[in-house]
């Protein structure tokens, strides 16, 4: 247990490192400089040769790289290329509003997959469960985005029920909140719950064949008191693995979605670096949104040890 | 992204029932159900008959579309279906038909180009992993799950940053992303491959590592790289008309299922159809590839694809 421990931890460092050498290569071999591309086409080379020393860019790059990597590792991330703001604190007040909005999805997501998945799984030869199975294939082909530009139109625009966008900070109006909340987590959660629940079903599925669920029903327990007992835990390890890559396609995907709603969160700052050509923005929040993958990944693995103890001990 | 997939014993998917209903039904399910031969046949042809539609259409409009897609006619803004436009036209009278046609090229050549990209680098790499030491195979996983960590849209959003804006930036970026699951569902049936005897043979004849790879393993995991390549389509179409919508794909001009969307989006309150049917063409193709892969899968030799 201890040995996996470790041998998890040092992945785990490993690829956060090479990952910040690729974040930071990909940034400075790719053609366009930074300062030239903060100061636009009319700047003079005494300009751009200025704001080059400014930023140290006219140090070797193992240097650069070195002063970039301490400063992430102290969540010091440098100033802003355009608007001369602090990094950091920008990143940790976005964060806040991303993390709020794919932790709230991902719980629409298991709310609709966990109950769906086992229903499907159950009555898989029945109507009923190929219908929904279909219904989930649908889902799947559909784009977070999309999902939210037709819950707005048919929430806020037909119906007027609830906001098209926006965001207030809870501890400001917590209905308002709550109310703004909805559609984003809405879009994301339904389309990532289509996905999740067709794994749900093929592992609650491949759990139903099991022997040892044959014995439970032999000693007399209804299917689903059996399924309760002895199927879900079993069929959480191929799901927890799932959740933990979903967890990634949220981050990702909520960018997408905080610019149909008009949300505050890391995907706008992001976005609007990338219109401003703010590089070393950029850079640093596409670092952020990695490390939170790669810590996932690593959670989802602790989480397999905890879910199943064959696991624990060496044989994999 | 590769999932893992759950699948029951082979000899539990031979077992279906097949009323006319559930012979529909079972072919949108997911992997796991198990399908009877038919099912199989009829996900395929759904699938493939999508797939089919979309590229005649492209190809269509390569010679022939209603109006020009790009011809602006102030005259004739914001219509509704009509017997001259038969899904209306958009704010800048531009003959929306004929704009989803014009789209449907831009997905395809995006879609081709990136699994083209994926499919190059991947497919060696796989093979590759599963010819030289453990141990180095190992290295080569590791390194292919890394890049894992960074998702079709992250990439094109940061080469965009540098780069800027265009439909071949964002075409290498969503193929880049795409390597790691050609390399992986590669690896695993390059590896079964390996053990065979007939490698085995080919090894004690003498036969170089190379030709090998050319002869015996390349044929041998084809299979799996058409169900990759049609899983990875999918994919890319959604990244795509997600970086299209975003601004960062498609420029201006170019006629794009994703800039459809972000530019009927500020007139949803007025005309909500203009988002209606750009959104449909893009579920329609990512279902169309969806379907696709997951028949072939299930058509192709099982025993291959466990082959770890």
């Amino acid at each position: 247990m201890l040995l996996r421990l470790a041998e998890r931890t040092v992945i785990l460092l490993v690829s956060l490192a090479v990952s910040s050498l690729l974040v930071f290569g990909f940034m400075v071999l790719l053609p366009g400089d930074p300062a030239r591309v903060a100061l636009g086409v009319n700047a003079t080379e005494a300009d751009v040769a200025t704001l080059r020393r400014e930023y140290g860019l006219d140090r070797p790059l193992a240097a650069q790289f070195l002063d970039w990597v301490s400063g992430l590792l102290r969540f010091d991330l440098g100033k802003s290329y355009i608007s001369k703001a602090e990094i950091a604190p920008q990143i940790a007040d976005r964060l806040q509003v991303s993390l709020i909005l794919v932790a709230v999805s991902m719980l629409v997501a298991l709310l609709i997959a966990v109950p769906f998945g086992t229903f499907m799984a159950v009555h898989h030869q029945r109507p009923a469960g190929l219908v929904l199975s279909a219904i989930s294939q649908i889902g799947v082909a559909v784009p977070a985005f999309l999902a939210g530009i037709l819950l707005i139109t048919v929430f806020a625009v037909q119906l007027g029920w609830l906001p098209a966008g926006g965001w207030t900070p809870p501890a400001y109006d917590p209905r308002l909140f709550l109310t703004q909340l909805l559609l984003p987590a809405l879009s994301l959660g339904l389309v990532q719950g289509a996905v999740l629940t067709r794994y749900v079903r093929s592992a609650v599925l491949d759990v139903l064949r099991e022997d040892f669920l044959r014995t439970a029903r032999a000693k007399g327990l209804t299917p689903m008191r059996a399924l309760a007992r002895h199927g879900l835990r079993n069929a959480a390890v191929p799901v927890v693995t799932v959740l933990g890559l979903q967890l990634a396609t949220l981050l990702v995907g909520a960018v997408v979605i905080e610019r149909v709603f008009v949300i505050p969160g890391l995907g706008s700052l992001l976005l609007d670096a990338v219109g401003n050509r703010d590089l070393i923005v950029v850079q640093d929040v596409v670092m952020v949104l990695v490390v939170a993958v790669l810590v996932t990944n690593f959670v989802v693995d602790l989480l397999y040890l905890g879910i199943d103890p064959r696991l624990r001990t060496g044989t994999r | 992204m590769t999932s893992p997939s759950w699948r029951g014993p082979s000899w539990r998917r031979g077992a279906g029932t097949s009323s006319g209903f559930s012979r529909l039904a079972t072919g949108l399910l997911p992997a796991g159900a198990h399908r009877s031969r038919s099912a199989v046949s009829a996900t395929i042809a759904v699938g493939g008959g999508i797939v089919g539609l979309i590229v005649a259409v492209g190809l269509l409009s390569l010679v022939w579309t209603p109006y020009d897609p790009g011809a602006i006619d102030p005259t004739s803004r914001l219509q509704i279906s009509s017997g001259a436009h038969w899904l209306g036209t958009d704010k800048f009278g531009r003959d929306v038909l004929s704009l989803i046609m014009a789209g449907s090229r831009t997905t395809l050549v995006v879609g081709v180009v990136a699994v083209g990209v994926a499919a190059i680098v991947g497919v060696p790499l796989g093979i590759l992993s599963a010819m030289v030491p453990k141990w180095w195979g190992e290295v080569i996983m590791r390194a292919n799950d890394l890049l894992l960590a960074f998702p079709a849209l992250l990439l094109a959003i940061m080469l965009t940053a540098v780069q800027g804006q265009g439909v071949v930036t964002a075409m290498i970026a969503i193929g880049i992303a795409s390597i790691p699951s050609f390399a992986r569902v590669v690896r695993s049936g390059a590896i079964g491959v390996m053990k065979t005897e007939y490698v085995l043979a080919a090894r004690a004849a003498g036969r170089r590592p190379w030709a090998i790879a050319l002869r015996h393993v390349l044929p041998n995991v084809m299979n799996l790289v058409i169900v990759q390549a049609s899983v990875s389509f999918a994919i890319a179409v959604l990244a795509e008309a997600a970086l299209s919508y975003l601004g960062l794909g498609a420029p201006p001009g170019t006629a794009s299922w994703g800039r459809m969307l972000q530019e009927g989006q500020e007139l949803l309150f007025v005309a909500p159809r203009l988002e209606v049917f750009p959104g449909v063409a893009i579920a329609l193709a990512v279902l169309g590839f969806n379907l696709l892969g997951d028949g072939l899968r299930d058509r192709y030799d099982p025993r291959l694809r466990d082959g770890r």
